[in-house]
């Protein structure tokens, strides 16, 4: 029998990965080899409506149902511990050796972990499988004073999900701008707006101070001089690509797994997709980046998939991502922070478009925010104008009246 | 075969051209679709997540979900690629005069 593909890590980018090599044509094996026991399931409900919600049921991810049909052949709790690059043989937990033609790392990322003195490491609860939401969901209850560390999307998230479920949370951030980096100052104001306005406790260029035990109860001091109970601590301080398979076996790492721009590391039989890797976009002068992004992963994992196949794809969209707190609806496409000019359309209070220009007129990234989904439409032109390369006239990009619809023809 | 339920929805000016609007019909909720001279009309919610379609992205007949990128034929309802594994209901449309009529049976 041939040894066919190999896909290490069942999330977004591999699932999606299996099930283009099968829609491509391919009918050799494909083995998608998976760590979690679950059918693979989507991670953005695990902070937002899975984390509070009534029932347990998670989302599948979209091609799980048709595993059977397409014949993959997905191995639940099957742990990859080695790769023998020589003769093209993984080795996995138990010992089991499993031969590749070609090989895909889609082993996603794993939560950082903080250190705070006087609180023991495992007390500092984490995000990001479907266990560690199941954790905080049994803990919580009405009136529980959580503190959640790290002011990033997920900590907002989780802080919004909990409090629309009657916590008390208090938010510590060490900058002095939720969602720093990410997000335009002008979108992380009217997010923090509605935060506070919920009566969620944000605390901005705050780090913990100190520890105490006070009736049973663990008390916080803070930088800034108050006190706070903390019944539950939760961190929200990014993720760390899981690179340690690829390094051990001595492939590049440069903050994540290092492939071109069709997903290939150095060594023609592997290839590597989503939140594990590094990539150089060809959007943005080639400069390496890694996303975390949960449609950039699916993209990923596609392209890769056609360069298994030897078909020269290359990864150039527009990243996009999305985030809910409370009722607002934050949507990014590209890059904000890549830009040398800022354009701002205040279509409301709660509801602004962010355009980020770059010195030639084009458009390197726009985000939005607003009530539900009022933004995704434009958001979506905005993708577009950016992977067309156009030159959007700033009077209509800041006009709230001005349909963006219009700028697609402009070109 | 369920017996047919014609429902006079809104008028043809309500409906932009190439574009989709929201509209509460009882207490169902569906998306109404102009594209080149016809209407159709599908259920509004997307069978993926808890997103409107009529806040999506129309283009080429295929209406894209605001969240997930997922594309409905807005024609037959079908699905058209992932993350989408199930087709949304379409619903039968007719103009009388200036009125749009949907089929809810
Ligand atoms: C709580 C949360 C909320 C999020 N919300 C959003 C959002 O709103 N919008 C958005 O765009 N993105 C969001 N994301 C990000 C998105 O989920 C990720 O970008 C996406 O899941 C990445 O997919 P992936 O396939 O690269 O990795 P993952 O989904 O992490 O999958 C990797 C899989 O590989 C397995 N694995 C790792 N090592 C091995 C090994 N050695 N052997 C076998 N298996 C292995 C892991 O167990 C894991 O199941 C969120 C993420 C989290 C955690």
């Amino acid at each position: 029998m041939k040894s066919g593909m190999v896909i290490v890590g069942a999330g977004e980018a591999g699932v999606r990965a299996a099930v283009t090599l099968r829609q491509q044509g391919w009918d050799g094996p494909v083995t998608l080899l998976g760590e979690e026991p679950h059918t693979p399931y989507e991670r953005p409900p695990l902070s937002k409506d899975y984390l509070t919600g009534a029932d347990r049921k998670l989302t599948s991810i979209g091609g799980t149902n048709q595993f059977e049909a397409l014949e993959i052949n997905f191995r639940p709790s099957v742990t990859v511990e080695a790769i023998r690059r020589e003769d093209r043989t993984l080795i996995t937990r138990d010992g089991e050796t499993l031969q590749y033609e070609k090989l895909l790392l889609a082993t996603g990322a794993s939560a950082r972990r903080v250190r705070i003195p006087k609180v023991p490491d495992p007390s500092i609860l984490l995000l990001r499988s479907v266990n560690d939401s199941d954790r905080i969901r049994e803990r919580m209850r009405e009136g529980l004073n959580v503190v959640m560390v790290g002011g990033g999307f997920i900590g907002l998230e989780v802080a919004a999900s909990l409090r629309s479920h009657g916590a008390i949370v208090h938010v510590l951030e060490l900058q002095d701008e939720l969602m720093k980096r990410a997000v335009p100052a002008s979108i992380a104001q009217i997010i923090r707006q509605e935060h506070q306005n919920q009566g969620v406790h944000i605390h901005l260029s705050t780090r913990v101070s100190d520890v105490n035990t006070r009736h049973d109860r663990r008390m916080l001091t803070l930088s800034n001089g108050q006190t706070i109970q903390a019944d539950m601590i939760i961190a929200g301080v990014g993720a760390a690509p899981s690179t340690g398979l690829a390094e051990s076996a001595g492939l590049r790492i440069e903050n994540g797994i290092a492939v071109d721009a069709g997903m290939a590391t150095e060594d023609p039989h592997i290839f590597a997709a989503g939140d594990c890797c590094s990539f150089p976009h060809p959007l943005y002068d080639n400069n390496r980046m890694r996303l975390e992004s949960w449609r950039c992963a699916q993209e990923q994992g596609e392209v890769a998939a056609l360069n298994m196949l030897g078909k020269g794809e290359t990864y150039m969209k527009a990243p996009w991502f999305w985030s809910n707190q409370f009722d607002l609806g934050l949507q990014i496409a590209g890059l904000p922070d890549q830009g040398s000019e800022e354009v701002v359309r205040q279509i409301d209070d709660r509801s602004l478009l962010h355009f980020s220009l770059r010195a030639d007129g084009t458009l390197a990234g726009a985000a939005g925010v607003a009530p539900g989904n009022a933004i995704a439409r434009d958001i979506k032109i905005c993708e577009r104008l950016i992977n067309g390369g156009s030159k959007p006239d700033p009077a209509v990009l800041s006009d709230p009246g001005a349909p963006l619809k219009p700028l697609l023809q402009a070109g | 075969m369920a017996a047919e339920n014609w429902q006079d929805v809104c008028a043809t000016s309500d409906i932009p051209e190439d574009d989709v609007i929201a509209q509460t019909v009882g207490d169902q909720e569906i998306a109404l679709y102009e594209v080149e001279g016809s209407y159709f009309a599908t259920d509004n919610l997307c069978t993926h997540g808890q997103a409107r379609l009529s806040e999506g992205f129309l283009e080429d007949g295929e209406i894209e979900c605001p969240l997930h990128q997922g594309r409905f034929c807005v024609k037959s309802g079908k699905a058209m690629c992932a993350p989408l594994t199930e087709d949304i209901r379409a619903y039968p449309v007719k103009i009388s005069g200036d009125r749009v009529w949907v089929d809810l049976g």
